[in-house]
């Protein structure tokens, strides 16, 4: 078996253990509602993740996803209630806007050589300011077709609801997975995250792969932002602080090495999924102080960072001293 | 036709490089150098560690951008910008220091960038079968799906050449390409490369190995300190000829069996009683003297490494046990074997051994100012006179022995570690392939230094797949096959029809690599 494939397991173990031990505690966090809540809430940390699976299998990071979701969130606020654009014309306009800022960052990285950490933290108080200079206030958003889209639902057996927008982030994870697992353009970012020379060597196109990564990252952010807005009806400059950190931590949970070059885009899934779970319990419990999110999260982070590493410090030795000669 | 030197029509050159120069700060790595390809033609590019060859080959495949001169295919001037560039017009290349992708599946990397698709998508099964195929030929049979970082790097090496000669539609570069091969695998290598000419490629081929240039080669171009020193046919060089040129000096070859090496010796320093590790080598009993050198033959895959690796502590053993002078002693981790006066100089010198970043003077001074511990930290001054003096006795060529030790060239890069150990004045030093990659002065001067620690009183253990050189420094000779120490050769039996008989007595010599 795969190594990389033992901390995706753990994750997937721990989830249902984790979920196991809740429903035994709490017999309605077993029901479609509940879950279908789950998916609803998470989404846009879930579409975040998404793109920043790609960026730290490729062994970057992006710090600036959370501020692009506010960015996101006030411009299309301002442009549909201030400008009385259809929805749609400032969707297009924020992930054209969201595209141009992504590609900067990747071209930043690769053609300076600057580190992805700097390159995004710049990017990260860029697109919080510019958001800020736009409004410093809520900006509410009143338009028929929004709120349209934000109560579209599937119903689900049980009395669940599938929202749409938790129908857009299962989507964006099954084309994610595509992306990453089964096209060329996956297989360079792990290239760049398994060996960034070799793969230049090999003829991987690294300056292209680069700013797509970070485009990818910025666009599904904007995809994020835009689910946001709509689950709030409204764009305001400081929402999703923090969230860049919280998807970090989603994707390193779901068994991405944050080194980068293996993860998996499913094990992402399990990550969110995991965090909500998380969250959704310290509600259930109603005694816990919502901190207590941190906590278990900081420790399930931490127990991640130790399990990957004995994993792959201990199949590193059992390979290699097995074959070489 | 003829093909000697420069006589031959321009335009009949498949691939050819005028005037290239390259410099690297002050350092001029090559100097307006002319070289030249013809289809169906292997052409052996030779030269001292540092002389440039990797250099070239950089320039010919667009990895760097010529100061001077110009690249050009079919006669054609070409701006070669990436590799990848290089790819699209046919140009495969191994190279000396390129890894590939360990994280990813082998099938992978034999055909990233250019994965069979299916609706856009890559069609997996489609590129594992195709990976089988292309690997039978030279003998692999492992599961493509499988990452490549858990095959060995022999089997690493190989999958660089698939995937270089799967590539290749007019030129196939092959740098050092064999280093890391055993002789089964360097023959069917040889036999892929003759078809390959057979089709009209034109192949550059680098190596130290002199055999396999005479074996193989047709034309051969000659590099000293980056200038071009001879192209010519090398039916009209004889050997020496050829290594006056490389060196501009001729050497003393010493291929014979050493008498020094065999006088008597009476202090046993170590002994290793049924010491052995599960999975990885079988219990073996050695007892190493002072003053002597055990040379380690047998195929890649037989568990030489292993043998190391257990002595030394990075794999514990479980099972047997150990004394030095005569006291039981126990090593459970390398640092044990450190603190005992243990030295190890690995094989794979990119993932064990060189600090990259580091200067050259860190990477010499590191082993000892981890036996002094730090509170005894060596200062500038002392580190750079240690540094110096092993630089100069090592022939390391660097413009500056403060300069990152990843951009001096390979085989300058193994002569670094070995300095390393020797820094540390170690009563035991086990030197894991110590000449894979080195020029052939340096390859004497090795063999030297050998004998040399010998006589001062040092016990080695040397582990090699040039039989003539273990024949030459041997005290003793250890014979492995199937992780089994199955020989312990003396005297009149050090010979290399000795030693091969006794690695290959159950029959053909394959290697295990391949079942593996
Ligand atoms: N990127 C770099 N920066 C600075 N110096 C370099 C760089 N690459 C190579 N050099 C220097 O250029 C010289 C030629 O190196 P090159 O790697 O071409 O040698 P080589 O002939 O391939 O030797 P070997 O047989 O050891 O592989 C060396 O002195 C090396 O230190
Ligand atoms: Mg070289």
């Amino acid at each position: 078996m795969n190594r990389s494939m033992r901390p995706l397991l753990a994750t997937v173990a721990i989830f249902l253990v984790a979920y196991a031990a809740a429903v035994f505690q709490f017999p309605g966090l077993l029901s479609t509602r509940v879950l279908g809540n789950f998916l609803t809430d998470n989404a846009f940390l879930g579409i975040t993740a998404v793109g920043m699976t790609f960026v730290i299998i490729s062994g970057g990071i992006d710090l600036s996803v959370g501020a692009v979701i506010g960015f996101t969130g006030v411009l299309v606020a301002v442009l549909i209630s201030s400008f009385g654009l259809h929805p749609l014309v400032a969707f297009a306009i924020a992930f054209v806007v969201a595209a141009l800022f992504g590609a900067a960052m990747g071209l930043a990285i690769h053609y300076l050589e600057v580190p992805a950490f700097i390159v995004t933290l710049a990017g990260m108080f860029l697109a919080r300011g510019g958001a800020s200079v736009i409004t410093q206030d809520s900006v509410p958003i009143n338009n028929e077709f929004y709120t349209m889209i934000s109560s579209l639902y599937f119903r689900l057996p049980g009395g669940g609801r599938l929202s749409f927008v938790g129908l857009l982030m299962i989507a964006v994870f099954v084309f994610g997975a595509i992306l990453a697992h089964r096209t060329r353009f996956g297989s360079y970012v792990y290239a760049l995250g398994g060996n960034a020379t070799s793969a230049s060597l090999m003829g991987v196109p690294v300056a292209r792969t680069t700013v797509q990564i970070y485009m990818l990252s910025s666009v599904l952010a904007c995809l994020a932002g835009i689910v946001f807005s709509l689950y709030t009806s409204a764009g305001y400059p400081l929402a999703a602080v923090g969230v860049e950190l919280d998807a970090i931590g989603a994707v390193v949970i779901g068994g991405t090495l944050l080194t980068g070059g293996y993860g998996f885009v499913f094990g992402t899934f399990v990550g969110v999924m995991l965090l909500g779970l998380v969250q959704t319990y310290i509600i259930f419990d109603g005694t816990l102080s919502s901190w207590w999110t941190k906590i278990v999260i900081g420790i399930l982070l931490f127990l991640f960072i130790v399990l990957q590493r004995l994993v792959f410090a201990a199949s590193a030795r059992g390979d290699r001293s097995s074959e070489t000669a | 036709m003829r093909l000697g030197g420069r006589d031959v029509a321009e335009t009949a050159f498949r691939m050819e490089a005028r005037g290239v120069s390259k410099i690297f700060g002050t350092h001029k790595a090559l100097d307006t150098v002319d070289f030249g390809l013809l289809a169906g033609e292997v052409h052996a590019l030779l030269g001292e560690n540092g002389a440039g060859k990797s250099t070239l080959i950089k320039i010919l495949t667009g990895a760097y951008q010529p100061d001077g001169g110009e690249v050009l295919v079919d006669g054609t001037p070409v701006h070669l910008d990436s590799p990848l560039h290089a790819q699209s017009f046919g140009i495969g290349t191994v190279y000396q220091e390129v890894n590939l992708l360990p994280n990813r599946s082998v099938a992978e990397n034999l055909f990233l960038g250019h994965q069979p698709t299916r609706f856009g998508l890559v069609d997996r099964k489609r590129m594992n079968k195709d990976a089988r195929v292309l690997l039978k030929r030279y003998g692999l049979e492992i599961d493509p799906a499988s990452e490549l970082g858990s095959h060995s790097v022999a089997v690493q090496q190989i999958v660089a050449i698939a995937r270089a000669v799967q590539l290749s539609g007019k030129v196939l570069i092959l740098d050092e390409p064999t280093a890391s091969l055993d002789r089964d695998e360097v023959q069917r290598l040889f036999e892929v490369v003759a078809s390959l000419k057979r089709d009209g490629l034109a192949i550059v081929f680098i190596t130290h190995f002199l055999d396999q240039v005479f074996a193989l080669a047709d034309r051969v171009t000659i590099l000293r300190n980056g200038k071009l020193v001879d192209t010519s046919r090398l039916s009209d060089l004889t050997r020496t000829e050829l290594v006056r040129k490389m060196l501009g000096k001729d050497i003393a070859f010493s291929g014979s069996t050493s008498l020094e090496a065999q006088r008597p010796v009476t202090d046993v320093l170590l002994e290793f009683k049924n010491y052995g590790r599960k999975r990885s080598v079988r219990p073996f009993t050695l007892t190493i003297h002072k003053g002597e050198v055990i040379g380690v033959a047998g195929l890649l895959g037989s568990g030489r490494t292993e043998m190391a690796r257990v002595m030394f502590g990075i794999d514990p053993s479980d099972e047997g046990s150990v004394t030095l002078n005569g006291k039981p002693i126990s090593i459970r981790a390398a640092t044990d074997a450190i603190a005992h006066g243990f030295g190890f100089c690995p094989e794979d010198r990119k993932a064990d051994g060189i600090f990259g970043d580091l200067s050259v003077r860190e990477n010499i001074v590191i082993a000892l100012q981890g036996k002094l511990g730090w509170f005894r930290a060596l200062n500038r001054d002392e580190q750079l006179d240690l540094a110096g003096q092993f630089g100069e006795s090592m022939d390391i060529r660097a413009a500056s022995l403060d300069m990152p030790v990843k951009l001096l060239s390979g085989g300058n890069q193994q002569k670094v570690i070995l300095a390393r150990w020797l820094a540390t004045d170690p009563a035991f030093l086990i030197l894991d392939e110590p000449t894979r990659g080195i020029d052939v002065g340096a390859h004497a001067e090795i063999v030297r230094t050998i004998n040399r620690l010998r006589d001062d009183g040092m016990a080695l253990v040397v582990i090699s797949s040039e039989i003539d050189e273990v024949v030459a420094y041997s005290s003793r000779v250890v014979v492995m096959r199937d992780r089994e120490m199955v020989a312990e050769l003396r005297g009149e039996d050090i010979s290399p029809a000795v030693i091969v008989q006794a690695i290959a007595t159950h029959g053909e010599a394959t290697s295990e690599e391949t079942a593996a």
